[in-house]
């Protein structure tokens, strides 16, 4: 999946930046196609307590395409996930100021319905979390909290689900039996074909295969491959060939900070920034 | 480089002064950890031996019971006239006895389990750390109040409010004002451990289900009580085997006659009160009524013994749930 380097970037959605000289200035390549923009975020800041944990980010995520976040652990990049669904609503002390937006509506606001958008931005975590029922009542499980169906219509929705997480043929044969009885490998994309059952526009990841071995993670990064033709998907990872590999776009936190944002194909190749440099050559991190 | 010479100094300096201090004798040592060994090995012989001589003295007592002439062990199992004080000719037929248990502990438990559950959701899922860390030892304060208090207070206080309010029937010995108290006893032991279940589920279950837009009931009840479900039930065994073996608020508050009703009003007597009765006075020792006691001990003691087995195999399938 390496694109060679040199090679034309594989989708016009970059405009190279001026090289800045001097400060490491905050470098942001604004997406050519605004239309196209999913989730954008201008100067957010996010506190736990009294320790900021974001400092005035501005990144615009496009649809439909795989956006990385990358760089060292306390950087910012978990905090700046778990925004976009909310998901750091219960930690005690979490706040956040600034503007971040899903298709023009503010994330942000304390009259958001979390559950509603819950529905349309769906999240993969680090360890394989299926519940402890069968195979399909865990695709099941999200479909079912937001409406009623037909016995044959959820069971065509589940099949679905599993089919583009590709997964139907493994488990096709018993669908009934525990989720737990799974691969590691199997668990996870169980947990993204649960995670599409509920029909999201976004999938956030954080660190999807951290918890697995090296053939699993191959065909996860295969299916996030497939599957952001139908998602925006934001994924969180410590692995930089892994974000070389699947995503389009990579943004590089540190310490709370933006440091740059561009196409992958970019910051791994080019990156405009010494720090950038440093994180994806390995020299830091 | 200064640092690697300093490194080495201090290692150096190290070995010298370990070598100063006086060596452990091997004997001593292998001594020590013999007399060890054999204390520990008896505390945990004295429980065993404590359990077997119990169940000894219930079988033999049971054993010489049934060996009474005026004693048949087909009336005792299959009988329903519990008459071993009154009368010309006694009965000793256990099913009052049994009626009366189970009409306390159904009491007992259809009060405590759900509400038991529902304090322990609320305790993992909804309250505030400030509130939960006021109630929970408010909890363990109910559960360490001496269970003579919970009798009077069934007759003091729940009894006469079902005269009042409830119906006229109730007399001042009753199964639903006992009930009632025993549940308020057990209470606490289903709320806590089941609590303790429930916050054992990991929070990346919950994490998962409020990420696909679960609200905290559904993830409450879809998701954790599930998950926790073996534990759950154990936590109502081992309450349900509490209220089954609980003798004093049904002594003090059930009343004293042993009869087949399933009427709550009524007065009842249960397995225990019936052997607080002999035992305090109003049978000849060694006499039939006092042998009597022991074949009922006895059938407690299996009932209680099986329902925590059952409880424990519950518990188990639940603790390798997350392994």
């Amino acid at each position: 999946m390496n694109t060679p380097p040199n090679a034309p970037p594989p989708r016009n959605i970059d405009i190279k930046p001026p090289m800045t000289v001097g400060a490491p200035a905050v470098v942001v390549a604004p997406v050519a196609d605004t239309e196209h923009i999913a989730i954008r975020a201008q100067g957010l800041d996010s506190w736990y307590g009294s320790v900021q944990a974001l400092k005035g980010i501005s990144l615009e995520i496009p649809k439909c395409r795989v956006t990385a976040l990358i760089g060292p652990s306390g950087c910012g990049k978990s905090t700046f996930l778990r925004w976009i669904n909310r998901m750091n609503d219960p930690i005690p002390g979490a706040r956040a100021s600034g503007t971040l937006t899903l298709h023009g509506d503010d994330l942000l606001s304390r009259s958001l319905d979390v559950v509603e958008l819950r529905r349309r931005v769906g999240m993969v975590f680090q360890k394989p979390n299926p519940f402890t029922k069968s195979i399909y009542d865990n695709v099941a499980f999200g479909p079912r909290l937001h409406r009623s169906f037909r016995r044959t219509d959820l069971d065509e929705l589940v099949e679905n689900s599993l089919r583009a997480a590709a997964l139907w043929d493994e488990v096709k044969d018993r669908l009934n039996s525990s989720a737990l009885g799974l691969s590691g490998g199997q668990q996870q994309r169980l947990c993204i074909a649960r995670a599409i059952a509920v029909g999201p526009e976004v999938l956030l990841m954080d660190e999807p295969c951290s918890a697995l071995d090296p053939k699993s993670t191959a065909s996860i990064e295969q299916l996030i491959r497939e599957l952001e033709t139908s998602y925006t998907i934001v994924i969180v990872t410590h692995n930089m060939q892994q974000a070389a590999r699947v995503s389009d776009r990579t943004a590089f936190f540190f310490e709370g900070t933006l440091v740059e944002c561009g196409s992958t194909d970019r910051i791994f190749t080019n990156p405009a920034n010494k720090q950038t440099e440093d994180y994806v050559s390995g020299r830091f991190g | 480089m200064s640092n690697v010479a300093e490194i080495s100094t201090a290692t150096s300096r190290a070995a010298a002064a370990n070598s100063r201090g006086t060596a452990r004798s091997r004997a001593a040592r292998i001594g020590t950890e013999r007399v060890i060994r054999g204390g520990l090995l008896a505390c945990a012989l004295l429980s065993i031996v404590t359990t077997f001589t119990i169940l000894a003295i219930l079988l033999v007592q049971s054993a010489s019971f049934f060996a009474l002439p005026q004693v048949s062990a087909w009336e005792f199992f299959t009988g329903t006239t519990w008459a071993p004080l009154l009368g010309e000719e006694k009965h000793f037929g256990i099913w009052p006895l049994i009626a009366g248990t189970l009409l306390v502990t159904s009491i007992a438990a259809a009060f405590a389990l759900p509400v038991g559950l529902v304090v322990a959701i609320y305790l993992s899922e909804y309250a505030p750390s400030r509130v939960r860390s006021i109630l929970k030892p408010i909890l363990e304060v109910l559960a360490g109040i001496p269970t003579v208090v919970y009798g009077f207070f069934a007759l003091a206080v729940i009894t006469p409010f079902l005269h009042d309010h409830v119906s006229e029937s109730f007399g001042t010995f009753n199964a639903l004002g006992a009930g009632l108290a025993v549940g308020i006893m057990i209470l606490p032991i289903v709320a806590s451990l089941s609590e303790d279940s429930l916050r054992a589920v990991p929070r990346s279950l919950r994490d998962a289900a409020f990420a696909m837009g679960g609200t905290r009931f559904d993830v409450s009840t879809k998701v954790v009580v599930p998950a926790a479900l073996s534990g759950i039930v154990a936590s109502w065994l081992l309450a349900i085997t509490r209220a089954i073996g609980e003798t004093m608020i049904v002594a003090l508050a059930a009343g004293g006659l042993a009869s087949m009703t399933l009427n709550p009003a009524n007065e009842v007597q249960t397995m225990t009160a019936y052997m607080v009765q002999i035992f305090t006075g109003d049978a000849p020792a060694y006499g039939i009524e006092y042998k009597s006691s022991f074949a009922v001990a006895t059938v407690l003691f299996v009932i209680t013994l099986a329902l925590t087995v059952v409880g424990n195999l519950f518990l188990r399938a639940f603790r390798e749930e997350y392994e």
